[in-house]
């Protein structure tokens, strides 16, 4: 592999805070020099007027493989998030197999390694079948390199199950990412509970709905020591129970999805099935509420919460229509857009898609620094384009943002040294 | 029966927790005689043992017919199935009614911890704790250390100093309180190891070190207890499978190499083989003291019988 320098780009490394003009030499996969670099045999890429950062770590994406194939592949993921600067991805058990054993989590990792053009890692299924009944082997599918468990879309009702899968899971310091949902205070809703909703005539999921499931799982947390990941925050109230929570030492991080960031109730406007998500896109004030804690750090992770969907499953009445949207190649876009209106900081966006996700799932990536993984990317902050669905790269085009303008753009991203998308050439 | 002056003067065993270090080395003393051959006085003729078994059980409730039979008494095994339990009676009406049968000594198992506390409040005899619930097996953990001792001696040592590994099924395991206690008192430095889901929140307050895992928790151990893991705790609810358990908790020789050269290796029975305990650690005469426990058990146990008949248990309350 020939060595690649990048010159006089903008680098960012969310870690050390650095932020200021630099070259970067990589070599054999890795980050080989930082500074003022030598550009001996190198292919040399101009980075000026670029920003050059961390790969993006994406630690919520859905895929179709195995069991949907026809909605997405690791082959298409891959191609879109590395479309879209995310250089990681970790993909979700909730397929067809549910991912619940060794094998195949084995399966799956080495179909990622064939086929995506980024990193594929995996999570492992908290229970088995995700039936939320028994408890899967946590430890040997640790081993055989599942970042963390999750039960997918389904919280666990069982207070005394999620007790012992926490207590259990702590002997492999597992992660467990968990719904903040209650199960049965937001049974059959298909959006956030307000006035707007209610006029909509449609089922809501109330905010205490996520309260009191982040508020029982933070106590659970710190009864057994367990590692608790609030998998993808939306409300206010969730936001300040998770506060409360860590001021009290509780090992326990949130994710958010950049949907929720950048979206809000009104989004559904006349039933636009799109702008469905699980959990509901909520208030303007939640949104503000989100924001504020990712700048400020109390929310740890920003995902894509990618989750392709069919048109036949989005064409359909609002309360029977799937919840989702595609989010890989959206992801950066969308927060240098809310980047470039002052409302989110550029270093706490990346860090919450970096140096985080890195630190929480034992990552190398994810950093700048000599011998780090080469997994970089350049973007332009500021180029405007207009979203369309129909130009996405993903297997499924299931995104609020169509037609949407959007600022800022991928320009080339780099996996373990080697280029895998190249804006320059198209 | 006295040691320096002091007397064995409990009514009942029902925990370890009831004795004190004398009363456990009159009884170890004991037993220890009563560990080498017979002919062994009818110290029990004409004395009536009932084993009262309110929960299945062969080896313990064999080990104490035996240990009754050799020292002369006559024993009956009731077995609670066929009898007025199943009927509908409560434990302190079959008390009542045991009592006024006059028996000398009462062998009891129950599910429920503490029961033998009450029914022991409601007879005349002495009664011995077979193992209540998930409370306490005190003539386990006596018979466990009476196995030690024995073995030990050979070897010109004895229980203090010991460093103990208790592994498996803490949080559901009488034997492994009545040990944690008795092993305490013996001076023994006691660790249990086990997955979190299997030990109790709070076991780090027994006076215990406490390890999740058997590297860690196995280092410089000379003897490793394993505990029987119930089928029923396997499927999910405290442990994923029998496979991830046997690769993290069972004992074989890798994970025994972790211990001290010549760490001794026990276990209560039944055993699970290949689920908390591989065979060829089990049958390997050189370390497992799994038989001489059972051997142990019936001296203990003639021990017990032998020291508790001697004892007045005054009028029910």
């Amino acid at each position: 592999m020939t060595p690649i320098v990048i010159l006089g780009a903008r680098v960012i490394d969310p870690e050390t805070g650095h932020d200021d003009i630099a070259d970067i030499r990589i070599e054999h996969g890795h980050i080989t020099d930082f500074g003022n670099v030598d550009i001996d045999g190198a292919d040399v890429i101009d980075g000026g007027g670029l920003i050059l950062s961390p790969g993006l770590i994406d630690m919520r994406v859905v895929t179709g493989e195995p069991g949907a194939e026809h909605k997405e592949t690791l082959m298409t993921a891959g191609q879109a998030a590395a479309a879209g600067g995310v250089t990681s991805m970790v993909v979700m058990p909730q397929t067809e197999p549910i991912i619940d054993d060794m094998s195949l989590l084995a399966h799956l990792q080495e179909s990622g390694r064939e086929t995506s053009p980024v990193n594929v890692y995996c999570a492992g299924a908290l229970t088995k079948g995700l039936k939320s009944e028994a408890m899967t082997e946590i430890g040997l599918m640790s081993e055989a390199g599942a970042l963390f468990f999750s039960n997918g879309e389904t919280p666990i009702a069982d207070s005394r199950l999620m007790r012992r899968l926490l207590s259990y899971s702590s002997a492999f310091n597992a992660l467990i990412a968990h719904r903040a949902v209650d199960p049965y205070l937001s049974n059959g809703a298909c959006a956030h509970e307000s006035d707007f909703s209610s006029r909509l005539g449609l089922t809501g999921a109330p905010s205490a709905s996520e309260r009191i499931m982040v508020q029982r799982d933070a106590a659970l947390a710190e009864l057994t020591g367990g590692r608790l990941l609030v998998d993808l925050l939306s409300s206010e109230d969730g936001l300040t129970a998770l506060r409360r929570a860590k001021d009290r030492d509780i090992d326990i991080s949130a994710s958010v999805s950049i949907h929720h960031l950048c979206l809000n109730e009104m989004d559904i406007g006349a039933y636009r099935t799109f702008a469905k998500l699980d959990p509901p896109l909520r208030e303007e004030s939640d949104r503000q509420a989100l924001l504020a804690g990712i700048n400020d750090g109390s929310i740890d992770v920003i995902v894509s919460g990618h989750d392709p969907r069919g048109a036949g499953e989005k064409r359909l009445p609002f309360d029977q229509a799937a919840a989702g949207a595609v989010g890989l190649e959206i992801l950066l876009a969308a927060g240098l857009t809310l980047v470039a209106d002052e409302q989110l900081d550029l270093i706490a966006f990346l860090t919450a898609l970096t140096i985080n996700p890195a630190t929480l799932l034992g990552l190398k990536s994810g950093r700048i620094a000599e011998g780090a993984p080469a997994d970089l990317i350049l973007f332009d902050a500021h180029k405007p384009w207009v979203c369309d669905a129909d130009d996405l790269v993903s297997g499924s085009k299931n995104t609020p943002f169509d037609g949407r303008r959007l600022q800022g753009k991928t320009v080339v991203t780099i996996v373990g040294g080697k280029i895998v998308f190249d804006a320059r050439s198209a | 029966m006295t040691l320096d002056g002091y007397a064995f003067s409990r009514p009942h065993l029902l925990s370890i927790r009831d004795l004190n270090r004398v009363d456990v080395e009159l009884l170890l003393e004991l037993g220890e005689r009563y560990h080498g051959p017979g002919p062994y006085d009818q110290i029990l003729a004409g004395k009536t043992l009932i084993n009262l078994f309110f929960e299945k059980s062969t080896r313990t409730q064999t080990s104490f017919e035996i240990s009754g039979k050799r020292l002369g008494a006559d024993v009956i095994n009731m077995a609670v199935e066929n009898s007025s339990v199943a009927k509908g009676e409560t434990l302190l009406d079959t008390a009542a009614t045991l009592n006024a049968m006059r028996p000398d000594l009462l062998v009891v198992r129950h599910g429920s911890s503490g029961a033998q506390a009450l029914l022991s409040q409601k007879v005349s005899c002495a009664v011995i704790n077979a193992g209540d619930g998930a409370h306490e097996h005190p003539t386990q953990a006596l018979l466990d250390a009476l196995t030690l001792r024995v073995a030990l001696r050979e070897q010109g040592r004895d229980l203090t100093g010991l460093r103990i590994a208790i592994c498996g099924d803490i949080l559901h395991s009488r034997v492994a309180r009545s040990n944690v206690k008795l092993l305490n008192m013996m001076g023994c430095d006691v660790r249990l190891i086990g997955p979190p889901t299997l030990i109790p929140a709070d076991a780090y307050r027994w006076g215990v070190d406490v390890f999740h895992n058997m590297e860690d928790g196995l280092r410089e151990c000379d003897v490793v207890m394993m505990l029987r893991l119930q089928m029923e705790r396997m499927s999910g609810a405290f442990i994923p499978s029998k496979r991830e358990y046997f690769h993290y908790y069972g004992l074989n020789r890798e994970k025994l190499a972790y211990a001290n050269e010549a760490a001794l290796v026990m276990h209560p029975g039944p055993m699970n083989r290949g689920v908390e305990i591989s065979s060829d650690v089990a049958d390997d005469p050189q370390i497992s003291l799994i038989t001489r426990q059972v051997e142990s058990g019936v001296a203990m146990r003639m021990a017990i019988l032998h020291t508790l008949s001697q004892q007045d248990q005054g009028a029910p309350s």
